[in-house]
């Protein structure tokens, strides 16, 4: 098991190596003068580009200043903003607690529904119910997600009044943020109705983030349960005599539960993708929105800081559904 | 060894007839997958005949005619059937060029797609060894950003645009082509045919392209169908935030940029674009679905 | 009364080509404490005339019969809660792949326990007690430590033996194996087979051994059922089938063992049998 982690290990690193050096390289891609870029100043003397160009390193050989922004990396400095003037990797854990929780509730929304849709979907394989749920998986599946947003805000939010359209609370309440979660820190206030605020806020964020994992879990669900059942130890389980409640629900879906998770992990790193949609839409301040509006307004410290971050968050989240999945799977724990 | 070149030389066409006569008659089976097909057709009818199907020219703007509503709503004229947008542009005409773009970044995705991750896969799956190793790494700093993160940025790199979002997003899908073909070349690899094909003698790119290629197909198909729609999404996406087809241009997701604002009021502005994307992304994924069911041959039931 | 009884049973699949007929009007009985053998080609329909009995066929499959009754009563009118009393506990069956037959996800111990558990309602305690009881009468050596194992890390012998000792855990009076010792090696075959032998005269189980192996008929069954496409060619005690065979095909069938081979070639049972439905008559 602690083999399997290091070999896991032994290989993300040299990948994130090669992350970094795309996030190092991709100012010096941008068309325009880096210096002029980072530092924000467009009109500069000679005397006063040399003078920044030597305070940001650029000056030196090109190797050395990877070495130097890795080892700023590998200490916690990720860059400054060039908008905010604040490092990069406050404003990440500032805005971070928004997207992880509209993540996590996006997630289990997607994984409470979908994982029974596809196990009932498998079971009644072919039947009305089948093609249904399959039927509307596709849909979901298929749908652009900024389309579904502001559908559903027009629908909801609009015409029916059930729901908000922006943000995370509503603006008549203010408390000092304790741990950045508006679920948590609501309740933590005491305010009267700020918590109600804040769920009818995440309602229609978290559907809409939380399609199109929906609709790849139920799928994928459905199809390693077909695989299951028709395996011969499914045959022994029900030889046994027991409940099709017990042969589906502890033997098959234990080992369709395998690949399944795979799936899930993957869809960690969709989501972020479809973060940045879903945040746009919905004004949520997490690190999508902040990205985009970060990439219109050229702040290329936040772009190439937010992008190291992200791609380091996602491989650590794979590595941690790599171990999960060996701890799942008796086949490789011994 | 002649015998098994004449065998291959004379069993290539009725086989191949045979092959593509029983993929036809599992895939007409599903009947979502025929319905994906016969729409998909006539978006392409559409596209290619837009000039003369649209009643108008998709950027003339009618000043008087801003913000029409369809014509079976109250204020809709027969002009503009599907109303009109917020500088008097005709909706439909729009949607229906709309479908030129739609395909269009459709082929050229998934067609780079292919040819880029077949090729580098192959190489991968092939030679394995440090050759492999380097490839693979690429791939997975590739898949350490999120999709559309990475387009994003890549487009902001490039300059924004149709042309360049493609080129953005193809290369965001590598990873996954040159995974799928490197798992089929490498299970492929140690086949009888492929051996025997060696021992006679054939160099390494015949070996690779010609050979082994040819059987590794099949998932490779599925995942294209599942480019072509995951490209419009994508570029439609790039287009609603502003950095993919530019306006006056009628991409969909664009399209949707500019209708951000009239949710409250203007429902047709919002919807229909959407659903044009979404019909459209439904028939490939209905198609991709029968092509994979029709392909795997551990769903045939006989 | 015979302990399983089955009459002119029909099973149907539902194909892509149209419906086909896996078992076409088969009758058979089996006694307590007797060891009756069905012996026929892949395809002659010999497994699943015993899934359908279990009903453990799928949904894809219409079974009907004039009778298909255990201990007197009717398997086939029975509801699926009531089969499921039965099922695993009374009539139990072993099958032909025993790794693949096992659930790789969890030990043995818990595989075996939860029959325990559902059909005797054992405590704990109880459950582990008996759990080795049980892998000692099937021969595992070392017990208590192998049920905390898992499936794959146990050879194809020891998961079959696993599998018996599922399979008689709650004292049933009819086990089915299906084919158990095809997929072994020919020497655990045999320790595998003696084992069955052993547990079927000491419990006073009905034992049914569906094979395509001659030998392995010879050496267990007291009666023996020949099968050919679902049909039912011949019914005889064992001494009879191989001293005065009545039908063409069981005559073909045992022409064809390379033991009773005369001349240079071994000839094929198409080459000694020609099946001609009407000539051969009901299955009686």
């Amino acid at each position: 098991m602690f083999r399997f982690l290091l070999g896991r290990l032994a290989v993300l690193i040299p990948t994130f190596i090669g992350v970094s050096i795309i996030a190092f390289s991709f100012i010096r891609m941008l068309p325009g003068d880096p210096v002029a870029l980072l530092s924000g100043e467009r009109v500069m003397s000679p005397e006063r580009h040399a003078e920044i160009s030597h305070a940001l390193g650029f000056d030196r050989p090109i190797v050395i200043q990877y070495f130097d922004y890795l080892l700023g990396v590998v200490q916690g400095d990720f860059g400054t903003s060039i908008v905010t003037k604040k490092p990069v990797i406050d404003q990440f854990f500032e805005l971070f607690p928004a997207t992880l929780e509209l993540s996590l509730c996006a997630i289990i929304f997607a994984i409470v529904l979908g994982i029974p849709a596809g196990v009932i979907a498998a079971i009644k394989r072919g039947s009305f119910v089948d093609q249904t749920i399959m039927g509307t998986a596709l849909v979901g599946f298929s749908m652009p997600i900024f389309w579904w947003g502001l559908l559903l805000i027009m629908l909801v939010s609009g015409i029916l009044q059930w729901t908000p359209v922006s943000g995370r609370i509503s603006l008549m309440y203010f408390f000092p943020p304790v741990t950045g979660f508006m679920l948590i820190d609501s309740l933590l206030s005491g305010q009267a109705g700020a918590f109600k605020s804040a769920v009818s806020h995440l309602i229609l964020p978290t559907i809409v983030l939380g399609t199109i994992p929906l609709a790849v879990i139920a799928r994928q669900t459905r199809s390693a349960m077909l695989e299951v059942l028709s395996e011969d130890y499914v045959r022994t389980a029900r030889a046994k005599g027991l409940s099709t409640f017990r042969v589906v629900g502890v033997h098959a879906l234990r080992n369709a539960m395998i690949p399944v998770i795979t799936t899930i992990g993957l869809q960690v790193g969709v989501m972020l993708a479809g973060a940045i949609l879903t945040e746009t839409i919905f004004s949520w301040p997490g690190i999508g929105k902040w990205m985009v509006d970060s990439v219109f307004r050229r702040d290329y410290a936040v772009i190439q800081g937010g992008l190291l971050v992200i791609a380091g968050i996602i491989m650590l989240v794979n590595l941690a559904v790599d171990l999960l999945y060996g701890l799942i799977n008796p086949r490789i724990r011994h | 060894m002649s015998q098994a070149a004449a065998t291959s030389a004379v069993s290539t066409d009725p086989s191949r007839r045979a092959r593509l006569a029983e993929f036809w008659y599992y895939f007409s089976e599903n009947r979502g997958a025929v319905i994906g097909l016969v729409f998909f057709l006539f978006l392409v009818l559409l596209a290619i005949f837009a000039p003369i199907i649209a009643p108008h020219d998709p950027t003339a703007q009618y000043r008087d005619a801003v913000l029409i509503p369809p014509v079976w709503q109250e204020g809709g004229r027969a002009e503009f059937l599907l109303g009109t947008d917020a500088v008097g542009r005709d909706m439909l005409s729009r949607l229906i060029y709309g479908t030129q773009f739609s395909l269009f970044v459709g082929v050229i995705v998934t067609t780079l797609s292919l040819v880029g991750g077949i090729f580098v896969g192959v190489i991968a799956g092939y030679f394995r060894g440090w050759v492999d190793t380097v490839i693979m790494r690429v791939m997975d700093i590739i898949l350490a950003f999120p999709s559309l993160l990475l387009a994003l940025v890549l487009v902001a790199v490039l300059g924004p645009g149709l042309t360049n979002a493609m080129i953005a997003i193809a290369l965001v899908f590598q990873p996954h082509f040159v995974r799928l073909t490197r798992a089929a070349v490498m299970s492929e690899k140690s086949r009888d045919y492929v051996i025997a094909a060696k021992v006679a003698g054939a160099g390494h790119g015949r070996l690779m392209f010609k050979t082994i290629l040819p059987n590794c197909m099949a998932p490779l198909i599925v995942q294209a169908t599942l480019s072509f729609s995951s490209a419009i999404l994508d570029a439609a996406a790039l287009g609603f935030l502003g950095m993919g087809a530019q306006p006056p241009t009628p991409e969909w997701g664009t399209m949707l940029a500019e209708a951000r604002e009239f949710i409250q009021s203007k429902w047709w502005v919002v919807t229909l674009p959407g659903v044009a994307i979404l019909v459209t992304v439904l028939a490939i994924n209905l198609m991709g679905d029968g092509l994979r069911d029709a392909l795997d041959p551990k769903l045939k039931r006989s | 009364m015979a302990l399983l009884e089955i009459e002119n049973l029909v099973v149907e699949f539902q194909t892509a080509t149209g419906p086909f007929r896996a078992v076409d009007g088969v009758s058979m009985k089996v006694h307590e404490k007797e060891v009756l053998a069905i012996v026929g080609e892949s395809g002659s329909g010999k497994s699943v005339s015993m899934l359908a009995a279990m009903g453990l066929l799928p949904w894809t499959a219409n079974v009907t019969a004039d009778k298909l009754t255990f201990n007197g009563r009717d398997l086939l009118g029975m509801s699926s809660s009531e089969r499921k009393k039965i099922i695993g506990k009374d009539i139990s069956m072993i099958f032909q792949e025993p790794v693949a037959s096992l659930n790789p996800c969890f030990t043995v111990g818990f595989q075996i326990e939860e029959v325990l558990r559902i059909h005797l309602g054992l405590d704990k305690a109880q459950r582990r007690k008996r759990a080795i009881e049980l892998f000692e009468a099937v021969g595992i050596p070392d017990p208590a430590e192998r049920l905390g194992h898992y499936p794959h890390q146990m050879s194809g012998g020891q998961c079959q033996r696993v599998m018996i000792a599922i399979a008689i855990a709650c004292n049933p009076k009819l086990l089915i194996a299906d084919e158990p010792t095809t997929a072994l090696d020919v020497t655990i075959q045999k320790q595998i087979l003696d084992l069955l032998m052993r547990l079927q005269a000491e419990h006073g189980m009905g034992l049914i051994m569906i094979t395509h192996n001659m030998g392995v008929v010879a050496e267990t069954a007291d009666r023996v059922v020949v099968q050919y496409k679902g049909r039912k060619m011949e019914e005889a005690d064992v001494l009879s089938l191989f001293e005065s065979p009545k039908s063409n095909y069981t005559r073909a069938l045992l022409a064809a063992l390379p033991d009773n081979a005369t001349g240079d070639r071994l000839p094929t049972i198409s080459e000694l049998f020609v099946d001609e439905p009407s000539l051969q008559g009901a299955a009686r």
